[in-house]
């Protein structure tokens, strides 16, 4: 048995958000993962990052795939939908669920297996239809429930738990992102609740393809000496490439950041995004100037975090599709079934 | 010389080489006849090519009303010189050759009539370009014919009136065409052929369409909003049929945005993976294949049924197996539809006989998918979706409401103290559904393809486990009431001899009714609408001693379907099984019958009788 419910006691003077909800109000049921796994920090800050939007779950669909990752949308936001889908195939899901009900958040949780190997088609095309949703990559280079097989993220020369060496070069996602035309990419870890929390608001106020790649070392087997995927060899190795915060709207700018290194991005409907700029040569909006940067830190051994590229501009699926501004669920028999007279018509045309 | 000489009763077939724009001349030839008002069967026999292969335009004009395909070619025009030895082997004695006389040829058959245009030569003196010479030879055969079978030609001055409509410019070139082979007939040659066309009022009231355009056009009554597909033939025309009429249909006037989403996807997991997607949010989608799209969908429809997902997913079965042959038809999904997935799954079928069904169908498995919160299989087949049939008109009772099925509003979570996504509170095996969104604090649950209980909590208590697969058993043990019946040839059952067909067996199965019947054969026929089986069909089987079970497939599939579902007896079943990817023809179903009632030879297979 795995589904456990949290007790749904909490202290009378928690802290309460716009909608008189405090950050239990947010919460899943309890984690069956590893003690320690870094997906569990990820549920934790999406937690945080809906809470400090003031979302009302009900209006958020989770979905998943299946792996360690996918079963996590379990563990945050008891009020929302879920839906854990077959391998691989959550974004087609996902597309399916946009078509029906565009209002919707959608926030997508999948894994590097789910993900770059067996479900690399569809998150491609979903990243290439601009589809609206907030696709998290809990990324830890193994498949952690079938006991530790390399995935396709796993790094060329990274050693497996049990001494074998990674002989095949990685895929690396936001790359793939980037060039497919996602609007929105990041990369963040899991140990990075600074950075993740205001990097996760941002997506889900984005309106397009936003992906996350998270590195979520998985503790049982992944985070030993010789992986790139271990806390230890990610906190040394990470290179934030720009701090962000998210301002919703009506709300007065206030970064302290040093003058030169502010760039603000205004979203769709208002929103700012005010980004700090670590590396003072990153453009975020540059396209080609990402992919490069990601290239040379992965040549440089590095792993490049943050906001790694922005598009503003981009249209979503839905709008791509001119698709009606009462989302398709709602739309009545009478919008919906021309009736007996244009039938008339219609074999009128057919004699 | 003897010539047939038949009036509305016969079978005319164009050999042409494929992407020579034969296909719409020929189209126009049917359309002709059927405003003659004389019912036509015509069946496109095409190449999985796009040029340069032979392809062939079967014509069944039959004012009786046989529309199935008929062996043995009454009228043949031979355009296609890399086919003629096979073209004018298959012209019946006394039947009629019209070739290309531009190029003579002895043809060595003494007991046909050849019929010269020189249609080459004839295009090379009036028009100038190439490209239009080629393609207008098919018009001035069009023309001789129309001479030839005294069809009036305004019939077909109209219909190009309607083709070119909005590109006006074309009107007269083609007319002109029509007009070069309809005097070149009536000056050489009168009286040559006497199969004719008189004029009927036998169309009446019936339309001229195939089922992909008229599944389409059901979908969009029955309130899909989201199509999610990917091209494969035969199925691609029934997505874009969809497609052509919303955007007549489902464009908002004010606004210009579409109600309704049409979505080429990357493959078949994907356009199966979004109409489940869509359908989870209680938006009407559906997706539209053939069976090797059925097989790469599998798992998502072992997924749909389990997590109970209402989905619509259209099977145009072609030839299989593997790639087998993509324009040819089959019935061979029965089985790999009815119990697609791993694990223990069944699936409900709607099997429609022709456009008019296809529509029916269509519109009705929207409500049916809603009420069963299932996948369901609309499966059709290349000869009903690609090929034009004559069929009744469409019609809509404007007082029809869809069924939503079991879906709980706001205000139902509101009054209800406790609710269970899989939880039988009626005790007919079908729980209540909610939508994401709904309510802000009820009814959110967490949709899954992992074992679960009535509340749709994970777990891996075997016993729960079995109580919900026996619960959604009992689901689908009472779909049949929701589902098309059976249909009867007969008002009561007159022999001990009893005939099961379905889908487009249809188009052959009175006219070969009618044959056994003047043999003496007179046999009880039952046409299977639907999976799963109702009472009905058990009791036709049981009422007869002996059952002819025909099918268009190689394994006898529905027999399999039937004798594994239902406690009877495997012997009282005789397969006549049609596998060669053309239409099924009367005469090889009652040629069969025949030959089992008058010799007891219970091992005929389409092999042996062919």
């Amino acid at each position: 048995m795995t589904y456990i419910v949290k007790p749904a006691n909490h202290h009378p003077n928690l802290e309460k958000n716009k909608l008189g909800l405090t950050r239990r109000d947010y919460e899943g049921t309890i984690s069956t993962l590893c003690a320690g796994c870094g997906h569990d920090s990820i549920s934790a800050a999406v937690i945080e990052a809906c809470y400090d939007l003031s979302l009302s779950s009900d209006q958020i669909a989770k979905l998943s795939g299946i792996g360690c990752s996918s079963k996590s949308p379990s563990y945050f936001l008891n009020q929302a939908h879920g839906f854990n889908s077959v391998h691989g195939r959550m974004p087609s899901v996902a597309t399916g669920a946009n078509l029906g009900n565009k209002d919707l958040l959608y926030l997508g949780v999948s894994g590097d297996g789910d993900t770059a190997s067996i479900g690399i088609g569809q998150f491609m095309h979903a990243a290439r239809r601009q589809l609206n949703i907030t696709y998290i990559v809990e990324n830890n280079g193994t498949y952690g429930l079938t006991k530790g097989q390399f995935s396709a993220t796993n790094d060329q020369g990274s050693k497996s738990k049990y001494g074998e060496i990674n002989t095949l070069s990685p895929i690396d996602l936001p790359t793939m992102a980037i060039q497919l035309g996602a609007g929105f990419v990041g990369r963040s870890f899991s140990g990075d609740k600074d950075q993740l929390v205001p990097l996760l608001k941002a997506a889900m106020k984005f309106k397009g393809f936003s992906l996350i790649d998270i590195i979520s070392p998985c503790v049982t087997f992944n985070n030993h000496v010789g992986s790139t995927k271990s806390y230890d060899h990610i906190r040394e190795h990470n290179e934030s490439i720009s701090s962000l915060d998210f301002v919703p709207i009506g709300q007065e700018i206030k970064t302290n950041y040093a003058a030169g290194t502010k760039v603000d991005v205004p979203l769709h409907d208002g929103e700012m995004l005010t980004l700090e700029k670590l590396s003072k040569q990153y453009n975020p909006l540059d396209k080609g100037q990402a992919i490069q940067s990601l290239n040379e830190a992965e040549k440089n051994g590095k792993v490049l975090t943050g906001l790694l590229y922005i598009n503003p501009d981009v249209k979503d699926h839905i709008e791509i599709l001119n698709i009606s501004d009462t989302p398709l669920n709602q739309l009545t028999e009478n919008e919906l079934c021309p009736g007996s007279k244009k039938l008339n018509k219609i074999n009128a045309s057919l004699n | 010389m003897n010539k047939i000489a038949s009036i509305n009763e016969f079978v005319i077939k164009f050999a042409n080489v494929n992407g020579s724009g034969s296909a719409s001349a020929n189209q126009m030839f049917a359309k002709g006849i059927f405003r003659s008002g004389i019912p036509v069967s015509p069946k496109n026999i095409f190449p999985s090519n796009i040029q340069g292969l032979p392809t062939w335009f079967e014509i069944r004009a039959s004012e009786k009303g046989y529309l199935g395909r008929k062996a043995g070619i009454d009228f043949m025009v031979a355009m296609n010189p890399q086919s003629y030895a096979q073209d004018v082997a298959e012209i019946n004695p006394g039947g009629y050759l019209l070739y290309d006389s531009s190029w003579k040829r002895d043809f060595k058959r003494e007991d046909i009539n050849i019929i010269e245009v020189p249609l080459t030569s004839l295009c090379v003196d009036e028009f100038d370009n190439p490209k239009t010479r080629l393609l207008f030879k098919n018009l001035v055969y069009v023309g001789a014919l129309s001479y030839l079978m005294d069809i009036n030609q305004d019939i077909f001055i109209k219909l190009i009136e309607e083709q070119f409509k909005g590109k006006e410019k074309l009107i007269a070139p083609n007319i002109q065409a029509f007009e070069i082979g309809f005097k070149y007939a009536k000056k050489h040659l009168v009286d040559a052929c006497k199969i004719k066309v008189n004029q009927s009022n036998l169309t009446d009231g019936m339309i001229l369409t195939n089922g992909n355009n008229a599944g389409g056009l059901g979908c969009v009554y029955g309130g899909a909003t989201v199509c999610t597909w990917y091209p494969i033939t035969p199925s691609t025309s029934l997505a874009e049929s969809y497609k052509k009429y919303c955007d007549q249909l489902r464009v908002d006037e004010k606004t210009g945005k579409n109600k309704f989403a049409f979505v080429q996807a990357e493959d078949e997991l994907a356009s199966i993976g979004m109409a489940i997607g869509a359908n989870w949010n209680g938006a009407r989608a559906f997706t539209a294949t053939s069976g090797p799209g059925i097989s790469l969908m599998t798992e998502f429809i072992g997924l749909a049924y389990f997590a109970e997902i209402p989905v619509v997913i259209f099977n145009i079965q072609r030839g299989g197996p593997s790639t087998g042959m993509p324009t040819r038809t089959q019935q061979s999904d029965i089985l790999s539809c009815a119990y697609a997935s791993h694990g223990d799954t069944k699936h409900v079928m709607l099997i429609p006989s022709d456009p008019k069904e296809c529509f029916e169908f269509s519109a009705d498995s929207f409500d049916i998918s809603d009420r069963l919160q299932t996948p369901i299989f609309v499966l059709s087949d290349l000869d009903i979706g690609m090929n034009d049939w004559t069929c009744p008109e469409f019609n809509w009772d404007d007082n029809r409401k869809f069924d939503r099925g079991k879906v709980l509003s706001k205000d139902d979570l509101d009054n209800m103290e406790s609710w269970g996504r899989y939880l039988d509170v009626d005790g007919d095996g079908i729980p209540f559904r909610t939508l994401p969104g709904t309510h802000p604090e009820k009814g959110a649950y967490f949709t899954r393809g992992s074992s679960h209980d009535e509340y749709a909590r994970y777990i891996e208590d075997g016993e729960v486990n079995a109580r919900n697969l026996s619960r959604i058993l009992k689901k689908f043990e009472g779909a049949y009431k929701f589902l098309p019946k059976p249909i009867f040839k007969q008002e009561t059952n007159a022999s001990s001899n009893g005939l099961i067909y379905f889908g487009s067996t249809e188009a052959a199965m009175q006219e070969s009714l009618d044959q056994l019947s003047s043999s003496g054969l007179p046999i009880d026929a039952m046409r299977i609408r639907s999976f799963p089986f109702g009472p009905q069909v058990w009791d036709f089987i049981d009422q007869h001693e002996t059952i002819f079970l025909v099918e268009q497939n190689r394994d006898a599939q529905m027999k399999t379907l039937i004798v594994s579902e239902g406690s009877v007896n495997p012997e009282k079943f005789i397969s006549i099984l049609c596998f060669d990817g053309s239409p099924i023809t009367a005469n090889f179903i009652s040629e069969s019958i025949a030959d089992v009632l008058s010799n007891k030879n219970t091992a005929k297979s389409a092999k042996e009788i062919k």
